[in-house]
């Protein structure tokens, strides 16, 4: 970029106050819809009557919200399984695996025990065994990062691929339903979770965990040891923290809570297995906790948009005959315009000969003449 | 014994022409992450590059009719796969290269963004063009068949494996050596190491750290997307289907692990890779197919735990790999 006598440099910010950065965060929301508008308008449809089917068809009627909530209900829960490991620089990219071993640990309880026992013990069965198996899942490439330094980026992305080959499995073999289907049969009634206001309970359970992954990364002890070995893992040492310890701890905490959403997306949306559980949620669950900052309250409006683009998105394609891919594409860019705004967060641009004048899109000149 | 000798040929066969679109996709990415940039948006690069190269084929068909000549097809595949993988290098390397974003993140994004427009101008062609996407069948021959003359394909039990591969693994050959070659025995290629080990130390010895990041990521991203289009016009058999690439950039990222990071290693690294998932339809093993297609995945991660546990220098990955280069932050 500077290829010759530079013509600006860059220097990092001292903390901008949250307002002017939330501010600036927005401002690139803006663009996204900008650009999105473009899209529309180069495909031949007016940018103002796409964006209004987006919005009324997930938000418009009833059954659509709800189905909207469905959706972001389960981004919502991997977010903030995510988000310790995050804050942790553990790049867990192994939520769909977690997420999918989840659901097959709730499936085992929901196919083996359902009728037996009671309905809310199953249920509760089914909540602990997807849990267990989402940390069991996320506990092998934890050992080996905290023992061995083994990379957790590459190692929990093929953790994925063996639980939904595992899935895939499942279905065409031992829980398979009417021979030669490939299908694991619907669960019994007693092994759904109920609804409340038309919805299945987990969205309650997400909201819970909301709050707990607040208090737990603001103001428990192991959150400030999260955030400490986030900032280095040296000074954690110093402090006498066992990083490995926690670095294990923390990863069995986030493949729980994956599994939990697993369990959730099985007993209450789906209400049976398939290989395509997951479905791609722990992909984009992880843009969802990074545009967030990580915040468990931001997660929740990410999310809620996310979800908006992909319920919007259907009605759009019954509407307007573009195919429901370009949720994908208008998601993509709405992480990378937030993704390209935290630059102007963290960085200044001084030009050359003009320290007093800053180019920053988002006009703020006034933190430069300290320089 | 024959019969042996005929279905492992057999075998070793469709498993260079299973591992031809891996073997793009983990040489794009070898180059990328030599540089230090982990690009997760391998999948998405290559449903781009699947679909821009089919479209590319397909209209220049429709344009060219009668006269539409197999070779120019080939090119413009090639070329449309390029371009559409090095655009989608390009947001990758200005997010995470001039505006310091997180590699991991923006790489997802990427793949989400990828597969998005891959399935919608897959999707877009089918509406517009009456429900079905397929290149003619006099075109298809120059994707699918060899190039070399029957004579060399008939020679006995080595004339079918040496030359009766489609073009693309001949491409993919000659594609490995030389970018072995550059990294391994070059100036630039040491300088593109250097930045990728230690982009500081780099900066330091005069090498533009910028420059050589974007070149590599965007060279890497149009390589991967390659594989993409080799992917949708032999395997799929130039059909742009819903099923769209089904994991194969992920395979990729795995590959370039299982490869040591290395462009040799990727030839025949991808024929194994290749082979491994479609070794169900022809070694019948008491696991069940299902089991059999997760080996790639579970031998990648055995490797992936070997290399971390030898610490051998020569086979870790790039020491900088996932992080952005600020060069105040020292």
């Amino acid at each position: 970029m500077n290829k010759k006598a530079p013509l600006f440099h860059l220097s990092k910010r001292s903390m901008m106050p949250q307002s002017k950065a939330w501010a600036i965060r927005i401002a690139s929301f803006f663009v996204a819809i900008i650009i999105g508008g473009l899209i529309f308008l180069f495909l031949g449809n007016n940018p103002f009557s796409a964006y209004f089917e987006i919005l009324s068809g997930s938000l418009g009627k009833n059954v659509a919200l709800r189905q909207t909530i469905k959706i972001a209900v389960p981004l919502l829960g991997t977010a903030l399984a995510i988000a310790p490991c995050f804050k942790m620089k553990f790049w867990n990219i192994g939520a769909e695996g977690q997420i999918t071993a989840g659901a097959i640990g709730a499936t085992f309880f929901a196919l083996t025990f359902a009728g037996k026992v009671p309905s809310i013990v199953l249920l509760i069965l089914m909540g602990i065994g997807g849990a267990l198996c989402g940390a069991i899942w996320a506990f092998f490439p934890a050992l080996f990062k905290a023992k061995w330094g083994t990379n957790e980026t590459l190692f929990t992305l093929m953790m994925n691929y063996i639980a939904i080959g595992l899935v895939k499995w499942l279905q065409g073999g031992p829980w398979e339903g009417k021979p030669g289907s490939q299908i694991i049969p619907t669960f019994h009634k007693d092994a759904i979770l109920p609804k409340v206001f038309g919805i299945h309970c987990g969205w309650i359970i997400a909201l819970l965990l909301v709050i707990f992954m607040f208090v737990y990364m603001k103001y428990s002890k192991h959150g400030y040891e999260i955030a400490v070995i986030g900032e280095s893992q040296n000074t954690a040492r110093y402090a006498g923290m066992n990083v490995a310890k926690i670095t294990v701890r923390t990863m069995l905490l986030s493949g729980a809570i994956c599994g939990l959403v697993g369990y959730m997306v099985v007993s209450g949306a789906n209400k049976t297995l398939y290989a395509g559980v997951a479905d791609n949620v722990g992909f984009t669950a992880i843009t969802v906790a990074w545009l967030a900052q990580l915040n468990p309250f931001a997660m929740i409006a990410i999310s809620f948009l996310l979800a908006i683009l992909t319920k919007g998105a259907g009605s759009l394609q019954t509407a307007m005959a573009v195919p429901t891919s370009i949720s994908d594409i208008i998601t993509g860019i709405f992480l990378f315009c937030m993704l390209a705004c935290e630059f102007f967060i963290n960085y200044k641009i001084v030009f050359k000969g003009h320290s007093s004048k800053t180019e920053v899109k988002d006009k703020d000149g006034k933190a430069v003449a300290v320089k | 014994m024959m019969a042996f000798i005929t279905s492992f040929i057999a075998l070793l066969f469709s498993a260079i022409v299973n591992g031809a679109p891996l073997m793009f996709g983990t040489m794009g990415e070898i180059l990328t992450e030599k540089s230090g940039n982990l690009n997760l948006g391998v999948e998405g690069m290559m449903y781009m590059g699947g679909a821009f190269g089919l479209a590319g084929a397909f209209y220049y068909e429709k344009a060219a009719g009668e006269g539409a000549i197999g070779v120019v097809a080939v090119l413009i595949a090639i070329l449309c796969a390029l371009i559409a993988g090095a655009f989608a290098a390009l947001i990758y390397s200005f997010i995470t290269i001039s505006l310091r974003a997180n590699q991991n993140v923006t790489g997802l994004a990427l793949s989400i963004f990828g597969t998005g427009v891959g399935q919608f101008v897959g999707e877009y062609m089918r509406t517009t063009e009456g429900g079905y996407v397929a290149l003619g069948n006099n075109l298809k021959e120059y994707f699918v068949n060899s190039p070399f003359p029957k004579v060399l394909q008939d020679i006995p039990y080595i004339g079918k494996i040496i030359f009766g591969q489609n073009i693309f693994v001949y491409i993919g050959i000659v594609v490995a050596v030389i970018m072995g070659v550059f990294i391994k025995k070059t100036r630039f290629g040491l300088n593109l190491r250097a930045v990728g080990e230690s982009p500081a130390t780099a900066d330091a010895a005069g090498i533009n750290v910028t420059r050589y990041k974007y070149l590599a990521t965007i060279i890497g991203g149009g390589i991967s997307a390659i594989g993409g289009m080799v992917y949708i016009m032999t395997i799929a058999n130039g059909v742009w289907n819903h099923e769209g690439l089904a994991g194969e950039g992920w395979l990729a990222v795995a590959l370039v692990i299982f490869c040591l990071w290395r462009p040799m290693n990727a030839l025949w690294g991808s024929m194994l890779f290749g082979g491994l998932t479609i070794l169900y339809l022809r070694v019948h093993l008491p696991i069940p197919d299902e089991i059999y297609k997760i080996l790639p995945y579970i031998v990648t991660v055995l490797v992936l735990i070997l290399i971390s546990l030898r610490k051998k220098k020569e086979n870790q990955p790039p020491e900088s790999l996932g992080n952005a280069y600020f060069r105040e932050d020292r």
